[in-house]
This record gives structure tokens, C-alpha cells and sequence, in this order.
């Protein structure tokens, strides 16, 4: 099927509105996409036909509900190329898969190892790790990154060592676009025993990921950005992995046996997955992926590629415009500043031209810091963006800077 | 010297003259240029506004009865908010500014058109003035 960005576009009602008296923009797709009328068909059909507790109930209803659900599960095996669906963890996003993994090593990793992130993470695989360290006394450490906003690879073989625990890192950087080189990173931490995990809340929806072929340990992605409905999370892990740690909520649905006394967990996936699932968001997320997959990931991806080279192109002629992150490996994600502007207020004029940015430091301060800025104006691109927004995009940024300066 | 009140009145008929939001704005804008800046020396923690999306610097000093305000904030436009607040409530009585009812910002829309964060930052930069009349009037 040909990709066609007007007939998508119909696909997205809410892009069809006025902001301020002007045509909508959204280039906000990195922090969430808009979703398609097949999702948001998928979760009224349920809540109007099948609505049902899951895995409990002998009744018809709960039995389709659980059946849409372990559907999904296989749906999503199946596009990550998982060896088998329990090993396919509803989470309640990426934030929660990673405090499950860093809570569940809680008992594993100890003083005198290691944990290993990167320069350009965002604080969600910051903080749960500094927990980690916290908890348990292991160090720890990160991989730099240059003034491209790639990472500095020559410095793996001296972070990642002997003793480290885990290297937990994020595919595409939200902030700086860089597509991080994802193989050579888990080739470096298999090397000396090291387990992995990879944020791919930006890759989820512009790239195709097959855990088994990369043999990642475990592998994360946000439903929202991928179209889907809010609140859900995909966790991936290997089997032997994930049975080799404890789960961090306990609950329904993730136990066995239970006694006063003693409990004893399920098998996968449930031992993760403690309490009723978001059941509407997993059959949400199902039809999300179907209709990411019917469109097809490199069609969207080349025509973002080529949105994104055309903004670029299009911005380097304003003055004082500066790319933040500019690695040769980019998805589309273009993060700026003007010099001389702030970018709060680039944010609040182009929002009066109804275009919608995100400004500020996109949950990742360090490389605010890094690259000594108080932040950035970010515009983001998904598959329903045209070239004529980025022309609307760029009079309006115009128009910003000309009143600002 | 103009009243609170007067002051007010004059810049809801400023803003009344503009009909789109964009040249609203952009007076926002100039006045948040032609507000003087505050020293480098000046601009320290202390004087952060808390609960602002950028930097807001306010400082106050008494001048007989008279609470003298002076402002900066990194972005423009939140100057320009200060610059408005400032230009109300600075050589009043301290007392005045203490009990002052302020109808201009939303008699001039910029309440309701700012985002609850941003609408939040505003209250905190009228909290924190209103603060100091208090104790400046003490």
C-alpha cells in the first residue's frame, strides 16, 4: 500500500481542529502520539460489548476479554520477535517496566558492582537506578557522550567492566534524536557477563526491533507513543531472566497459592502483572499495532526521515538557530535553540500560532547540562505530519523570533 | 500618582486596543524589554519566584511607606507579566499593595489564556509581591 500522509490523516480526527484560531500543528509526537479512530474503536467496542474482569471469571464475557487481551500478547510477541508471549509483561509504562527491573535486582546486584547508564537518558532510567544504587551501595556509572550527542564508544571497554551488574540505555534519545548503536553496546556488556536493558520509547514507533536477533535481556516501549492509549507499558524479558528476579508488586493475579502465612507467585507473565490489568489500553494498544504494521514501519519511518531533513534544512537559514544533537544516526526529532531566545517563549507564541512544540528540558537535565542550555524547543514528528506544516512551523518560528528579538 | 486601581484601568485599556492574542503579546513583550534589568549581583536564589517554568528574580525595598519592586526573569514574556505587576503595584503603599484586589488580569484575558502551569507561575509572582507588602507593612 502506498503511503499517503492525507488519507492517514483522516485516520486522526483530532488533527482536524483549530488552535487559537489557527490549523493545528502537533509536533509533539515524541512526548505522545494522536491516536487513530481504530483505536479508539478498539476501546469503545470493548467497554460497549465485552467489558469483563480478566483470567477469573467462566463466564462468556470474561472469557473474550481474556482472549482479546492474550491476543494482544501474542500480537506483541510477535512484533518484537519474543521467543514466546509469556515473556511479554503488561506494564503501566516504561517508567514502571524500569523500577520493576531495578527494584527486582534489589537482591541480586550488590557493593563493589556496577550499574551502567548513558549521558542522554531520560530521568526515568536515571532515578530507578540511582534507587538501585542507593538500596544496595553498587556504583553508578554512565557512558559520555560528544558534542554531537552520540556516544563516546571508545569509553565502552572502560565502563562497562568485570563488574558490571546491568547497562540500561535508551535506543533513541528523546531529547537529541540519536539512534544509539544498540548492538555494540549489548556486545561489549555480554562480553563480561553484563545483563541488558534498552528504553525504546522513541524507537517503538519509528523502528523495528527483534529482541532475539540484538539478544537483549530485556526491552521496554510505551504504548502512548506508539498510538496507543495511555498507561500501558510493554516489558520484554528473556524467560530465565525474568524468572530469576522478584517481582516488585504483589497482588491478584500474580499469585499461585496464598495462605495467611505464605504466598507463593505465578508463573510468567503474571508474576509481574499483580491487580487487574488495563485491560481497555492492552486491546487499545493491539489495534494500535495493527494499524502501525498495515501502514508499515519503514513507510513511516522514511517519511519522517524526510520531514525531519526538511525542517532542518529549512530552519538552519534562521539566525542564531542551533541543532541540539546532531548525530548522523537521527530520528525525527529536531531540538533547537535560538540564541537569545528563550525557549519558554518560542513555546507560548508558537502555541498562539497553533502549533504545539514541547519547550523546556524533557525530563533529561543532564543534557541540558551537557550542553550548558536551559533547555529546548522540540519539535517532533510522526506519520501524519506533512511538509506544509513544517512550513507553517517555520513562519511561525520566524515570527516568534522576529517579535522576541 | 496614579492609584492601584488607576494603574490597572490604564493597562486593561492598553490591551482592550488589541483584538489578537499575538499583538497582545507582543506588548507583553515590549514591556518586558523596556523593564530595567537587575544586576548580575542581584540575581541570586534568594530572589527566585518559586513555581515559575523560567527564571523570575523579584526583589523589594521600602522607600518611606512606598514598596519599591524590581524584576527579571531569563524569558521575555514572563519579564513582560512582571513588568505589568510591577508597573501596578511598585511605589504604592506598602499596605495598598498588601489589600489590593487585582481584576486587570482577567479583565485583560491573561488568566484564562495562559495554561494552568503558566497561570500558576503569575499567582506565585502576585503572592510573592504581596508578601513582601505584608511585611513591609508589618
Amino acid at each position: 500500500m502506498a503511503f499517503d500522509v492525507h488519507d492517514i490523516r483522516e485516520q486522526f480526527p483530532i488533527l482536524n481542529q483549530k488552535v487559537h484560531g489557527k490549523p493545528l500543528v502537533y509536533f509533539d509526537n515524541a512526548a505522545t502520539a494522536q491516536k487513530p479512530i481504530a483505536v479508539i474503536k478498539a476501546i469503545s467496542d470493548y467497554y460497549l460489548n465485552y467489558n469483563a474482569n480478566v483470567h477469573r471469571g467462566v463466564h462468556t464475557l470474561s472469557q473474550r476479554a481474556t482472549d482479546a487481551m492474550e491476543s494482544v500478547r501474542e500480537q506483541v510477541r510477535a512484533h518484537l520477535n519474543a521467543a514466546e508471549a509469556a515473556e511479554i509483561i503488561f506494564t503501566r509504562g516504561i517508567t514502571d517496566s524500569i523500577n520493576a527491573i531495578a527494584y527486582g535486582l534489589s537482591n541480586t546486584v550488590q557493593k563493589g558492582q556496577n550499574v551502567v547508564i548513558t549521558a542522554m537518558e531520560h530521568h526515568s532510567n536515571i532515578v530507578p537506578w540511582q534507587m538501585l544504587c542507593e538500596r544496595t551501595g553498587a556504583e553508578l556509572r554512565h557512558l559520555p557522550m560528544d558534542e554531537h550527542g552520540e556516544l563516546i564508544l571508545d569509553r565502552l571497554e572502560v565502563v562497562i567492566d568485570q563488574n558490571t551488574a546491568i547497562v540500561a540505555f535508551n535506543h533513541i534519545s528523546n531529547t537529541l534524536g540519536t539512534i544509539n548503536p544498540v548492538q555494540k553496546i549489548i556486545s561489549q556488556a555480554k562480553k563480561v557477563g553484563a545483563w541488558t536493558l534498552v528504553d525504546g520509547a522513541q524507537s517503538g514507533p519509528h523502528t523495528i526491533v527483534d529482541v532475539q536477533s540484538w539478544d537483549v535481556d530485556f526491552f521496554t516501549l510505551s504504548s502512548h507513543k506508539m498510538y496507543g492509549p495511555t498507561g500501558l507499558g510493554i516489558l520484554y524479558g528473556k524467560r530465565e531472566r525474568l524468572e530469576a528476579i522478584a517481582p516488585y508488586q504483589g497482588g491478584g493475579e500474580m499469585i499461585s497459592t496464598v495462605t495467611l502465612e505464605k504466598s507463593t507467585y505465578a508463573g510468567l507473565p503474571h508474576k509481574f502483572e499483580a491487580g487487574t490489568p488495563h485491560v481497555e489500553g492492552i486491546i487499545g494498544f493491539g489495534a494500535a499495532l495493527k494499524f502501525i504494521n498495515e501502514i508499515g514501519i519503514e513507510s513511516i519511518s522514511a517519511h519522517e526521515q524526510s520531514l525531519l531533513e526538511y525542517a532542518t534544512k529549512q530552519c538552519s537559514g534562521i539566525k542564531g538557530f542551533r541543532v541540539i544533537g546532531n548525530s548522523k544516526n537521527k530520528a525525527s526529532v529536531l531540538s533547537f535553540v535560538i540564541d537569545g531566545v528563550h525557549p519558554y517563549d518560542l513555546g507560548v507564541l508558537l502555541d498562539q500560532q497553533g502549533i504545539a512544540v514541547r519547550t523546556g528540558q524533557h525530563c533529561t537535565q543532564p543534557i541540558m547540562d551537557a550542553f550548558c542550555i536551559e533547555g529546548t524547543v522540540r519539535a517532533s514528528f510522526a506519520m501524519y505530519n506533512t511538509f506544509e506544516e513544517i512550513d507553517s512551523f517555520i513562519s511561525g518560528l520566524k515570527k516568534a523570533v522576529s517579535m522576541l528579538l | 500618582m496614579a492609584t492601584i486601581q488607576e494603574k490597572q484601568q490604564i493597562l486593561i485599556e492598553e490591551f482592550a486596543f488589541f483584538d489578537e492574542w499575538m499583538d497582545k503579546y507582543n506588548h507583553i513583550i515590549e514591556m518586558g524589554k523596556s523593564l530595567p534589568m537587575l544586576p548580575e549581583n542581584k540575581k541570586n536564589n534568594d530572589l527566585l519566584v518559586p513555581g515559575c517554568q523560567s527564571k523570575v528574580w523579584l526583589h523589594a525595598e521600602q522607600h518611606e511607606d512606598k514598596i519599591i519592586f524590581s524584576a527579571d526573569a531569563d524569558a521575555i514574556i514572563a519579564k513582560g507579566i512582571v513588568a505589568m505587576l510591577i508597573d501596578v503595584f511598585s511605589n504604592q503603599p506598602a499596605q495598598e499593595v498588601a489589600a489590593a484586589e487585582l481584576k486587570f488580569l482577567e479583565d485583560i484575558g491573561l488568566k484564562d489564556h495562559l495554561s494552568p502551569t503558566r497561570a500558576n507561575g503569575l499567582m506565585s509572582m502576585v503572592k510573592q509581591m504581596k508578601y513582601y507588602a505584608l511585611a513591609f507593612s508589618a
